[in-house]
């Protein structure tokens, strides 16, 4: 990728060869259906955070695939579990976000 | 009456008096324990409840009814009552009448531990004095209601199908030697009673008994072996007691006193936690009652698992197990001792230490306290209803019908309730939740709260403090107003079985008003399992682990108990059982309010 250097906001370029994934990859292991998630956002349209904070499961986890930090976002999940029931791939998100927030506190 | 040994000692008693002064220094030192890990004013709460006279005769007779007469059991299961009740009620007769024959007879040695249990070796009574006949004939009676006990404890062991129990608890290598040595004591008693029932004195089982064993056995040094053998017996199963499920029985005895002086669970493992854990005699009723039990593969994450793993120390199980449960409440509402077993997980779950934790404390709700402003009465339709339209919808049909001037608080956007975050073991952030709720609730000036989801309506009906404002389930609010005659009902020829929700039903003690409301639209059916026994939809948010491959099979199990009722269809009350339902079920499935709905009419004002 060719950072052109213009432009007022900073590259959101993705490197996947650079970014640190080592948080999804511990979240892998602690609930492996983050790997079925298929981005389509059931989760989003459903949230009850969503509306006035902006959770958002699917952004969390394309950021994290990403490398990028999730904790402001987290913050505001209320585990009502309705992106759960609404998954079309089954995956138990409360349990994805639970594990997420102790990796969290694992890193420190 | 004499004595036979002016000594008054033999060495066969030095097993047992190991084993009990063992038992009873344990037990003291887990009393002082348990008191010093109690928080403050709890153990305040404690110790003055201990001297109030009211709740000291409710200790006692609680200890009396359910540690020895076990009535709770017997209305549950006749064959274990008994078997139970005769073991402890017939052993605690034996020790009280040892003592008042060791009172009666020969005051002086009542100081001695041993003596009360190994009288008939000490003393020469001859059972033709009155006193003597009636004390032998009672000991008698007593050893053979143990005895049919035993025997009825041993049938179960190899069948407990007679015993109504599908399945029971796999007992630990210790627990094994306590068993056994608790089912070696009383046959060993009576050996050595008959072997000296010609110099002791005995009645109808003793004296028999000593009749055959001189025909072959003359000599009465035979009679030391088996005193030596019942010591034995005694002394192994009271050093064991404090590592097997026989723990139970002396910590049954400080949980009822806890229990009545109204202590909860503040810390996961110390205090009154271990005292439940202690309290759990393993004897595995919640197995069968766990609806996660319908898979073979769960059956050790049910509640006296847990207290086993807690017992041991085993972190990793103990997580697994309190993160799987559905928390419907089941092995609760089932068990004899009353062991909590969500609020023991809740609390295994709540000390999870975590990177990041919800903040809702600086969140602005002014928009939604303004959307909440309008009317009298706050409709909260809560989360899983937005997954549930028809509820919501059925709802505000029935308050438009009846003329209530309403608003849905939550319509456009709302906030969870909390008990979610509860559940999760996340207390902080679900009062942080249950703040900005109230906020909004006393911000929109009404005055009734209508909550049509149980889920919320356990968290809001316990933590919430809203002055002034009436906190109501939509069956209870309903239920008033077709007796208000607000609601014009008339019956339909379909019938419903009512699916109790677990938080609804055993969570907030509402069974009747639903019943009643759908008997007044529709024909009503009951399943085999209901009401307390209700068994969880499976679709519960109470587990954090168990994901929707795994639910399939307990949501499956509560519709065959539903369909065995032969409803033509099944009715609930919660958008999570009617969601959970809606899945698999081959019949429909309504909830409360689209029951109510469709044979409701508006009531014209004259």
């Amino acid at each position: 990728m060719v950072d052109f250097g213009f432009g007022l906001s900073k590259s959101s370029a993705v490197r996947l060869d650079q970014v640190d994934l080592s948080l999804y990859r511990k979240l892998e292991v602690l609930e492996p259906g983050v790997r079925t998630c298929m981005s389509c956002g059931s989760c989003s349209a459903t949230c009850t955070a969503g509306p006035w904070s902006g959770m958002s499961v699917r952004k969390v986890i394309l950021n994290l695939q990403r490398g990028k930090d999730v904790s402001a976002m987290m913050q505001n999940c209320m585990l009502c579990g309705k992106c759960s029931m609404v998954c079309p791939r089954g995956i138990n998100t409360r349990h994805l976000i639970l594990s997420l927030c102790r990796i969290y506190g694992e890193r420190k | 009456m004499k004595e036979r040994f002016a000594t008054g000692f033999d060495p066969f008693v030095l097993p047992f008096l190991v084993g009990m002064i063992f038992v009873l220094g344990y037990c003291l030192y887990g009393i002082f324990r348990i008191l010093f890990q109690l928080p403050r004013q709890d153990r305040r709460k404690f110790l003055l409840s201990l001297i109030t006279p009211s709740t000291a005769i409710k200790n006692i007779w609680d200890i009396f009814a359910n540690c020895l007469l076990h009535i709770k059991l017997w209305k549950r299961n006749k064959m274990l009552g008994f078997m139970h009740s005769s073991i402890a009620f017939g052993w605690f007769m034996i020790i009280l009448l040892g003592h008042i024959e060791v009172m009666v007879y020969c005051p002086e040695r009542v100081r001695l531990l041993y003596y009360p249990i190994f009288f008939n070796y000490f003393v020469a009574e001859n059972e033709s004095t009155i006193g003597g006949a009636v004390l032998f004939f009672l000991m008698d009676f007593f050893l053979l209601l143990i005895l049919t006990g035993i025997a009825l404890a041993m049938v179960k062991r190899v069948r407990s199908r007679i015993f109504g129990m599908r399945r029971t608890t796999r007992p630990s290598a210790l627990d094994r030697v306590g068993l056994y040595s608790l089912w070696a004591i009383f046959p060993l008693r009576l050996l050595a009673e008959s072997f000296t029932a010609h110099i002791s004195g005995g009645s109808f089982l003793t004296i028999p008994a000593n009749w055959v064993f001189r025909q072959f056995l003359g000599n009465d040094l035979n009679m030391l072996p088996t005193w030596w053998a019942y010591s034995i017996a005694l002394g192994v199963f009271m050093v064991v007691l404090p590592f097997t499920r026989y723990m139970h029985i002396p910590a049954e005895m400080m949980l009822i006193p806890m229990r009545n002086a109204g202590l909860k669970i503040r810390h996961p493992r110390r205090g009154f936690a271990k005292v439940e854990v202690l309290s759990c005699p393993g004897c595995g009723v919640c197995i069968d009652a766990c609806p996660m039990s319908v898979q073979k593969k769960n059956i050790k994450d049910c509640t006296v698992y847990l207290n086993r793993q807690i017992r041991r120390g085993n972190e990793k199980r103990i997580e697994e197990i309190s993160d799987k449960c559905l928390l419907c409440g089941k092995c609760e509402a089932v068990c004899q001792v009353g062991v909590e077993g969500p609020k023991l997980r809740i609390a295994q779950r709540s000390a999870r230490r975590y990177g990041i934790t919800p903040d809702f404390s600086g969140m602005d709700v002014s928009g939604m306290t303004a959307s909440a402003k309008g009317s009298k009465v706050l409709y909260f339709a809560g989360c899983m209803t937005k997954l549930t339209p028809s509820i919501g919808k059925a709802v505000c049909s029935l308050l438009d019908k009846a003329g209530v001037d309403y608003t849905w608080m939550d319509r456009e956007e709302g906030l969870c309730c909390g008990r979610p975050l509860m559940t999760a073991g996340r207390i902080d952030a679900a009062l942080g939740l249950v703040k900005k709720n109230e906020e909004i609730i006393l911000g929109s000036g009404a005055d009734t709260l209508v909550l049509s989801c149980p889920i919320c309506y356990k968290i809001f009906s316990e933590r919430y403090s809203l002055p002034g404002v009436r906190v109501v389930n939509y069956a209870d609010y309903f239920s008033e107003l077709v007796e208000q005659g607000r609601l014009n009902v008339s019956k339909s020829d379909i019938c419903y079985v009512y699916h109790d929700p677990c938080e609804l039903g055993r969570g907030c003690g509402i069974y009747e008003s639903p019943r009643r409301l759908i008997g007044q639209a529709a024909g009503i059916a009951e399943a085999p399992a209901c009401r307390e026994e209700s068994i969880c939809c499976g679709g519960s948010l109470g587990s954090l682990t168990l994901d929707f491959s795994q639910r399939e099979a307990m949501t499956r199990k509560a519709l065959d108990n539903l369909y065995a009722s032969r409803a033509d269809a099944v009715a609930t009350a919660c958008p999570l059982c009617l969601a959970t339902f809606s899945r698999y079920s081959e019949r429909p499935v309504r909830d409360l309010a689209q029951v109510l709905d469709a044979s409701a009419e508006r009531v014209e004002v004259k």
